[in-house]
């Protein structure tokens, strides 16, 4: 055991650090700094990453300043901070239902959260295209309809509790929400069509710096609870035969841990649409690094997360420039062909 | 797949159901064109085919009732037909175009064509909807059906799943940087047998023939295969052949449905569920029955789209939506999922 | 630590499994449960195990009802290994075996020097020491049975209950789980409860077998005193012969039924010896 950890001990406090998941976090704390710095500067006005960095600080011209502190810095942050949170939510989903191709978008709680937002637009929403009831109030509409979805999906999957069944519920009731949401948009006029289309597919522009404070308290406060909550997350990942005779009470934490993931899910999707598969794919490149350990794994899908979108937003400024496509399609055409990868690998196991 | 035996147990009960059951395709095709924001009297039908004369409720039998009733039941029986061999195909209850995203596979190739390669022949589309079905089709279900080792049901479904999710962002993309498409084909996407000319149908119809009756050929074949790979190869069936053939089949006509309608989902997963119940696991029965109920039950919830909103229809996608997710929540309740 | 089940009503719905069953678990002994398929006895090591909640009576952890206790507190008295577990993806032994110190642990205090102490000793005494790095799911079968036994040991608890541990297992690993547990039962005093499928490793192992039939205690008892043809023939629906094991003298049940027949071979060998073959009686055979 020496060697490859470090023994930590002082009181009652004890922990082992595994020396490998400290360098890998290190390496992606850079990664992840340099690809905000790069995406900082770059968009149909080219700032050098250098002169981003001053401009971060107020130091640069005033220009500069304006673009980098007013416009992209709100939407990097909330890039990274919506990455995070789907990524964590998506390594505690994985977790719990103790399959590694769960992801906060098969259970439906994107769909919820899509649905209750068209919903949201729909309904306040006059015919000049005006709203009645202020446009902030929809990140919390979003939420409610993500959490409702995970309500409604766990109650329907409670009796005789199966994970497999949680998984397949929440695929049938995230198309029952499709189909609605699909509906409003039809239903409804055409604005609102295209208005909805883009919050669906997952976008962060526009971002705002009062939402990525909001987001940012949101996603700390529920990353504390998830990492406090990681070490039973472990236990549970062994099945519940072994979880329960080690001591840990299932259903409450079940309750939690699904609490948790949708609330992480939930803030993301609120504030910028449905990206998809960053949940799914976030913790698989973690895993294969730090192993599935959740009290290494939460943080390190968390920084992967963070890297995917900013990365996938950079490249939906840049490379149809002067069209904007929507972060979440590339997080998705990246997803895909990467989940059929791990399904082929799957194959043989279990 | 619990019960083998259905409810209908000796040969003529099966056979008499099964004329019911085409009778009922024809009631109900008659109320498909009967109702409707203008009611149809069977007197104006008849006239709109025999002594044309022009009028206004001629025109609307002869060009969108008739044309609706019969997409709708044809849709609905090679939905429910696709359904029911890509359950058998895959050993997965809840297997079906819609949640193994083949619908949503060929709905974005149609979108791209309408809006990128500005295609709008319907024999074109019609292919190019083949592809799209095609192709996920191989990629998804060939993943569970061609391997040595199955996939259990829970890969298979989140694979589907999430192949459907890929798809509908990259057709949600492409609307977002093409907002005249947006217009065009939102109404498309979800799924509707409303407006379609006969010609349409025309189109497509010889991919409909072919693949039914393909799948009551292959149907005796598939009762052996059901019996797992090893021991369809061991009485001297190419298992590998069979599952070919059956997937071009699911291909083809959720392709040309999809072509047709738009991806209309949970119906591939309703009716095998309840053709089963009738007539247990025997497919040379299943295949019949799907169709039939399946057209039987696209063609009610037509109907009733046209009167949940009077006067604005609803698409016939959200309403079997609506319908079939309880009845999908019900099943995988009740598998004893491990 | 003494644990027993008294009165025990255990249902799966409104279909009871096993009803108003008593039995105390012989301390610091091995106690295995024999049966056939869905006789109750995973149920009642569940039981046992508080995995399932008994409708009606209680199981008693030392004068306690566990239902009652803590479930951290019972599981440092009490561990279980289910039929067949399965170990995440790229799960290390390491991190596997400091799971069972889980009960002892909590979030600020996840590696104390006892913690240690019983994972190092547990992978000793399943000689895993050279494999703690390495994940489960890269092991052999037996191998990785054995990582989840050292799991349950770094539970340091005085009872353990184990279903099934050599399903899946080939011969040779069987036996060197079972002569591993039978290690730990001598040594370190451990109360062992495992339901096992071979009556004759069960006999071998056992000081005391418990034989289910219809979610009812059929007969329990030393291996010597209770297995017997009749009881093969009422617990197992099968005719048997009970022979003493030649290498350990323990009950070794021979089934009846058809099979190569060498003897009866031999002796109508010789009959036909003395007899024209009769084509008939070939082709029937």
């Amino acid at each position: 055991m020496a060697g490859k950890y470090i023994s930590l001990r002082y009181g009652r406090f004890s922990q082992l650090i595994d020396k490998k998941v400290v360098r890998v976090n290190i390496v992606l704390i850079f990664l992840f700094l340099i690809v905000a710095i790069i995406s900082l500067g770059l968009g149909d006005y080219v700032i050098h990453p250098f002169d981003a960095l001053k401009a971060v600080f107020g130091m640069g011209d005033a220009m500069q300043n304006l673009v980098v502190r007013n416009f992209r810095m709100p939407r990097i942050v909330l890039a990274a901070l919506a990455g995070m949170a789907l990524a964590i939510s998506g390594a505690i989903l994985q977790g719990l239902v103790r399959n590694p191709l769960a992801s906060p978008d098969i259970i439906g709680v994107t769909d919820g959260a899509a649905l209750a937002t068209v919903g949201f637009l729909a309904l306040f929403n006059t015919s000049d295209n005006a709203m009645t009831v202020s446009i902030e109030w929809l990140p919390l509409a979003s939420f409610l309809g993500a959490l409702g979805v995970a309500w409604l999906v766990h109650a329907l999957a409670k009796k005789g509790y199966s994970t497999v069944r949680l998984v397949l519920i929440g695929t049938g009731i995230a198309a029952l929400a499709k189909a609605l949401t699909q509906f409003l948009m039809v239903t409804g006029p055409i604005y609102l069509a295209s208005r909805a289309n883009i919050w669906i597919t997952g976008s962060v522009n526009g971002a705002k710096w009062n939402q990525d404070i909001l987001l940012l308290v949101w996603f700390v406060f529920f990353f504390t609870v998830s990492l406090w909550l990681a070490r039973r997350l472990n236990a549970h990942e062994l099945g519940e035969g072994v979880a329960a005779g080690i001591g840990v009470a299932l259903r409450g934490d079940r309750t939690l841990l699904i609490i948790a993931a949708t609330a992480l899910a939930g803030g993301a999707v609120a504030f910028s649409g449905g990206i998809g598969f960053v949940g799914l794919m976030a913790p698989h490149m973690a895993r294969r690094l730090v192993g599935s350990g959740h009290g290494a794994l939460l943080p390190t899908s968390a920084l992967f997360g963070g890297i995917i979108v900013m990365i996938s937003d950079l490249a939906g400024r840049m490379l149809f420039l002067p069209l904007e496509i929507p972060a979440g399609v590339f997080t998705s055409a990246i997803g895909a062909p990467y989940f059929i990868y791990l399904l082929y690998k799957s194959r043989g196991g279990k | 797949m619990s019960e083998v035996a259905g409810v209908l147990k000796n040969p003529v009960a099966k056979g008499i159901g099964l004329f019911l059951c085409a009778t009922l395709v024809i009631i109900c095709m008659y109320l498909s064109v009967w109702l409707g924001i203008t009611n149809v009297d069977w007197r104006d039908i008849l006239h709109a085919y025999t002594h044309f004369s022009g009028t206004n409720i001629e025109i609307i039998v002869r060009e969108t009732r008739v044309p609706r009733a019969l997409i709708a039941a044809a849709v609905g029986a090679s939905l429910a037909i696709s359904g029911a061999l890509m359950q058998g195909l895959t050993r997965n209850p809840l297997a079906s175009p819609g949640i193994l995203g083949i619908n949503a596979g060929a709905g974005f190739f149609i979108v791209i064509a309408l809006s990128f390669l500005h295609i709008s022949s319907m024999s074109a589309l019609a292919w190019i909807a083949f592809l799209g079905a095609a192709l996920t089709s191989v990629i998804v279900y060939g993943l569970g059906a061609f391997g040595t080792e199955r996939l259990t049901p829970v890969k298979l479904t989140l694979a589907g799943a999430s192949m459907a999710a890929f798809f509908s962002s990259l057709t949600q993309g492409v609307l977002t940087a093409d907002q005249q498409s947006l217009d065009a084909v939102i109404y498309w996407l979800v799924g509707s047998v409303q407006g379609r000319s006969f010609t349409l149908l025309l189109h497509v119809l010889p991919y409909f023939v072919i693949g039914w009756i393909g799948a009551l050929l292959i149907a005796a074949k598939m009762n052996t295969l059901a019996l797992g790979d090893a021991v369809a190869t061991g009485v001297g069936q190419n298992p590998l052949i069979v599952k070919m053939a059956a997937g071009l089949i699911v291909i083809l006509l959720a392709g040309s449905s999809v072509a047709i309608a738009g991806p209309i989902g949970f119906i591939g997963i309703i009716v095998p569920h309840m053709s089963k119940w009738f007539v247990g696991q025997d497919y040379r029965w299943l295949i019949p029955y799907s169709a039939l109920l399946g057209a039987i039950l696209l063609l009610l919830a037509d109907i009733s789209a046209r009167f949940v909103m009077m006067p604005q229809e609803v698409p016939v996608g959200i309403m079997t939506a609506v319908i079939g997710t309880p009845f999908f929540i019900t099943i995988a309740r009740k598998g004893g999922w491990r | 630590m003494v644990l027993e089940a008294r009165a025990i009503t255990v249902a799966y719905g409104d279909h009871p499994i096993i009803e108003a069953l008593n039995l105390e678990i012989p301390k610091e002994k091995i106690t295995v449960f024999i049966g056939k398929n869905g006789c109750g006895k995973s149920t009642l090591l569940s039981a046992f195990a508080r995995l399932l909640k008994p409708k009606a009576g209680s199981v008693v952890l030392n004068g306690k009802d566990i239902a009652k206790m803590p479930t951290k507190k019972v599981a440092r008295d009490l561990s279980l290994l289910p039929q067949a577990p399965v170990a995440p993806e790229g799960l290390t032994v390491l991190q596997l075996v400091r799971q069972g110190r889980y009960p002892y642990q909590n979030w600020l205090n996840q590696w104390s020097t006892d913690d240690e102490r019983a994972v190092r000793h547990a992978l000793r005494v399943t000689n895993l020491e050279d494999l703690a790095d390495r994940p489960v799911d890269s092991l052999s079968g037996g191998q990785r049975q054995r990582a989840w036994i050292a799991m349950v040991l770094a539970q340091e608890t005085d009872i353990l209950l184990l279903d099934e541990p050599t399903t899946y297992l080939d011969l040779s690993h069987q036996v060197e789980i079972l002569d591993l547990l039978f290690a730990l039962n001598r040594a370190e005093k451990r109360t062992i409860a495992m339901v096992l499928h071979d009556i004759n490793l069960a006999c071998r192992y056992a000081d005391h077998i418990v034989a289910v039939h219809n979610g009812r205690i059929y007969a329990q008892g030393a291996p010597e005193e209770i297995i017997n043809e009749q009881l093969m023939r009422d617990v197992f629906k099968i005719e048997a012969k009970i022979i003493n094991d030649p290498l350990f003298g323990t009950p070794m049940c021979i089934p009846h039924g058809r099979g190569r027949n060498l003897i009866k071979q031999r002796q109508q060998e010789q009959f036909e010896n003395r007899q024209p073959t009769n084509p008939v009686a070939v082709k029937n055979r």
